[in-house]
């Protein structure tokens, strides 16, 4: 064996730390009162309060939904006027997409783990994430004034040349959504530090839990696609304002390039909604098979592939725009490379449940719903990039049903599941596994009877962002207006349950599902700056194979939790471990 | 499969159609498949491997490039697959044959205008001769829209300050809708239109019955002849003659009254008046109704004006 001048090793000490069962001290009660929340920095705090809000979003848009199902019970007026009806589908999908779905995953839940399965004690630039907290706020505070100062009637899409001509807040909801798109680029510009400088030491990329690469591959593409957002809302702005012609015809401009620049960032957008719930399912699907990850380096990667030719999809959007059919051809080719990645991801997660010890509570019930349902959207995609049939089924129900498979069935589920997985260790507490479970079963069903009708009357020609309709589809529509009511009781029971589990739920012990992530080896709830040592990494998340102990390990000397990462590789000086029983 | 066909699809209705459904069932049928087969392996893991005691041990299975290069290689024919077939399709739905009969198409907020070679104009209905390839040449006066056949599986979106175009040939005679389907403000569900398929002969003389477009015909009474326009330029989209209350004001009653305006005044409903809001509908807006309409300049001339001046007053 070589030296220690000559060698890249470094030997450390190393020594157990166990966590503490229902510690005394956490993060929830370090420091006390609304202001120490408002101006906290901890990144699990800043989690906690972007959970409330995108949850809180959640439902205004969910009952902007359930009112739009409500109005088309009847092909005629059932009781909201034609312009209402249009404000409302346009702030469902707005709300959903920018204040729901873009920061659900990364924001929530990836600022309170992201970290801790670092083994750092917080992100790169904590105030900068304060930050990010803000601007989502103040943005969601202007979409909210410009739904209540006179709507916006456009679509979330806010197609020109109609977003430009008519009526309504439309400078002011564009500008909402520009100071939001910075509250997500500055979240992507920190995960990505983060990721790249604040690894524990021996935390090298091949031992990264999925879930961090999952949120390193959406970083990348919410840092590249969100300022074209923000250049495009910007453009909108100028020509409303200054009437500067860049897309409307009337002055000179070109409405179709509009549609060239609000895709090429919002089908991005799509994966910065998805790619982190990929992250989820690797997650939870190792945990509850108590398995090794199959083909790790196949699915870190995919993400990133996605996150790359993600890229290069946009104009899949745009078949009947008027487009080149050269382009059509480019954009469709490319959208068909898009979905491997994908499908490689789903085959992995497969070969994961072979031979593992797989025990069905919550969070992989939520999993298994995924699973079937982005199944069914990832296939409906293939048949929309089919060219010749996007031209028949473009702008029809049978992509309002794919779209919402991929955000609800997918995304949602995997949010739901995160959420559940997730839950003993932010809060400290147990919910109750049998509502849980009640609950995912009704979320599933819900969610089939409302959107598989759909596909059907999509397919037959029913068109998309219509108040009235030919009688022909009255059947399906109604079948998918009882869907959504079971559906919206699914997350109420959800919302009731986990309120009632913070309340008086069971105390949750550190490690409930007996998982070998690093999140797993703090308190439930953690301790306020994650971990009181420095955490020394030896095995990766997946390795079940290993022992338990030999993922609690810490530097044995000042234990200061001073966290960073290291490039050299770590000999763990195994004869001597100074281990705490 | 006819059964399957009638429930997910309308009835395919020209020469093109039929293909699109082949295509519609290779990639839905094949789907099916590979999702029937994960899933079930899926399910199968599940029921198999369930754990049956909390120390169970898994045994250390990390990754099969064979396995990896099998589930990446496959799919990838099988989409490449889809991408050939359905560029081949798209591009026939593309290219019209050069013998296509030409129709100009205009789209505004909300109707559908067609005009014909020989100065026929019509509005909401499309008429078509069986058998020949039509190609109709799209244009948007204000803000895009989209043209759907659903029965002949075509679609094209309809572009102000540019020129698109579609085309067809439906075999048989008959009467398909048409729906806008680019989101294009408050009555784009209303901005519907129908094709009608005559035999050739048929076709022939309703054109030359209708050539001329836009001059009033002969020995027509102007309150009547008014009543056409309202039908053609699709008025009642949006006003209705019988008193309900669509997105504009009801014309039942309308002249002579006396209307509540948003700004807190009142108008008396007169030629003055029925004539300035159709020429500039933004400037005296009915309280409780929203300021949607466009201006109708250029479109209809005065002679046509004054005939709905004159139908709108019959309008008791």
């Amino acid at each position: 064996m070589a030296t220690e001048a000559s060698s890249n090793l470094k030997k450390v000490q190393v020594r157990r730390f166990k966590p503490k069962e229902e510690p005394e001290h956490n993060y929830l009660n370090a420091e006390k009162g609304i202001w120490s929340w408002l101006t906290t920095v901890d990144h699990k705090r800043i989690g906690v309060m972007y959970l409330a809000s995108v949850v809180f979003f959640f439902f205004v848009g969910g009952v902007m939904a359930l009112l739009l199902r409500t109005e088309l019970w009847t092909p005629a007026k059932t009781f909201i006027e034609a312009n209402t009806y249009n404000q409302l589908f346009t702030l469902h999908g707005a709300i959903m997409v920018f204040l729901f779905l873009v920061p659900s995953i990364p924001a929530a839940l990836g600022n309170f783990l992201l970290p801790i399965q670092l083994g750092a004690k917080d992100v790169a630039f904590p105030k900068l994430n304060l930050l990010s907290y803000y601007l989502y706020l103040i943005g969601a505070t202007i979409v909210v004034y410009a739904m209540l100062s006179g709507g916006v009637d456009t679509g979330w899409t806010f197609y020109t040349p109609y977003s430009t001509s008519t009526d309504g807040a439309i400078t002011a909801m564009v500008f909402g959504i520009f100071v939001i798109g910075f509250s997500s680029i500055l979240t992507g510009v920190n995960f990505i530090t983060t990721i790249h400088k604040m690894r524990a030491p021996g935390l090298s990329w091949s031992k990264l839990s999925l879930f961090s690469w999952s949120l390193y591959a959406t970083s990348i593409i919410q840092i590249l696609a969100t300022p074209v957002l923000a250049i495009t809302l910007s453009l909108i702005a100028m020509e409303r304002i200054l009437g500067i012609g860049i897309f409307d015809p009337a002055l000179g401009g070109d409405p179709v390039l509009f549609q060239h620049f609000f895709w090429f960032y919002s089908h991005p957008a799509v994966y910065i909604m998805i790619v982190p719930g990929f992250g989820v399912v690797s997650e939870v699907i190792t945990t509850f098979s108590r398995k090794h990850i199959f083909g790790y380096w196949a699915i870190a990667l995919s993400s990133l592939a996605i996150a790359f030719i993600g890229f290069l999809v946009w104009g899949h959007h745009m078949f009947v725009s008027g487009q080149a059919t050269l382009a059509s051809m480019v954009f469709s080719f490319l959208t068909f490379l898009v979905g491997i990645p994908t499908g490689i991801k789903m085959f992995n997660w497969a070969a994961t449940l072979y031979k593992g010890s797989i025990k069905l509570q919550s969070p992989l019930l939520f999993i298994f719903g995924f699973f079937f349902l982005f199944l069914i959207g990832g296939f409906t995609g293939i048949v929309l990039g089919t060219i010749a049939l996007d031209v028949h089924l473009h702008d029809t129900y049978y992509v309002v049903a794919h779209f919402h498979f991929v955000m609800v069935g997918g995304m949602v589920m995997a949010f739901m599941a995160g959420v559940h997985y997730w839950w003993p260790k932010m809060f400290g507490r147990m919910y109750n596994e049998m509502l849980a479970k009640i609950a995912c079963l009704t979320i599933f069903i819900g969610f089939n009877v409302t959107f598989l009708p759909q596909f059907v009357m999509g397919a037959q020609g029913m068109p998309r962002r219509y108040y009235n309709y030919i009688e022909q589809f009255q059947i399906f529509h109604q079948v998918s207006t009882i869907g959504s009511y079971i559906l919206g009781l699914g997350f109420l029971l959800v919302f009731i349950y986990l309120v009632k589990s913070l309340i008086n739920g069971e105390k949750a012990p550190a490690n409930p599902w007996g998982s070998r992530g690093l999140e797993w080896q703090v308190s439930s709830p953690p301790p306020q700056h994650n971990f009181n040592h420095t955490p020394v990494i030896v095995h990766g998340p997946y390795d079940y194979h290993q022992p338990m102990d030999e993922f609690q390990l810490g530097l044995a000397e000042s234990g200061n939790g001073h966290g960073h990462a290291d490039h050299q590789d770590i000999k763990i000086d195994r004869d001597e471990p100074n281990r705490e029983l | 499969m006819e059964l399957l066909n009638d429930l997910l699809l309308p009835p395919a209705r020209s020469t093109l159609a039929q293909q699109t459904d082949t295509l519609f069932w290779f990639v839905h049928l094949s789907s099916l498949v590979i999702t029937v087969g994960l899933l079930s392996a899926i399910i199968y893991f599940v029921i198999k491997y369930r754990r049956k005691s909390e120390d169970e041990v898994t045994p250390l299975i990390t990754h099969n490039n064979k396995l990896e290069v099998t589930w990446s290689v496959i799919p990838l024919i099988l989409v490449l697959i889809c991408f050939g077939w359905g560029y081949k399709v798209y591009m026939q739905q593309e290219i019209a044959p050069p013998d296509s009969y030409e129709i100009q198409v205009t789209g505004r907020q909300w109707l559908w205008q067609f005009s014909y070679a020989n100065g026929a104009q019509t509005t909401g209905e499309l008429h078509v001769p069986a058998g020949r390839p039509v190609k109709l040449v799209m244009n948007s006066t204000d803000v895009i829209h989209s043209l759907y056949v659903p029965a002949f599986r075509i679609k094209q979106d309809v572009v102000p300050g540019r020129y698109t175009d579609m085309w067809f040939n439906a075999p048989q005679p008959g009467e398909y809708i048409i729906f806008c389907t680019e989101y294009c403000g408050t009555a784009h569900s209303d901005m519907l239109a129908t094709v009608i398929v005559h035999e050739q002969d048929e076709f022939e003389n309703w054109l030359a019955k209708n050539a001329g477009g836009a001059s009033k015909p002969a020995d027509m009474p102007p309150a009547e002849w008014g009543e056409m326009l309202v039908q053609q330029y699709a008025c009642t989209t949006c006003h209705s003659t019988d008193g309900t209350r669509l997105v504009g004001p009801s014309w039942k009653g309308v002249f002579g009254s006396e209307e509540q305006l948003a700004d807190g005044s009142t108008v008396v409903v007169d030629e003055n008046y029925i004539r300035e809001s159709i020429l500039e509908p933004n400037a005296k807006i009915v309280q409780g109704f929203p300021p949607v309409m466009n201006t109708y300049k250029g479109t209809l001339n005065n002679e046509q004006i004054n005939a709905i001046i004159e139908y709108i007053k019959t309008l008791k």
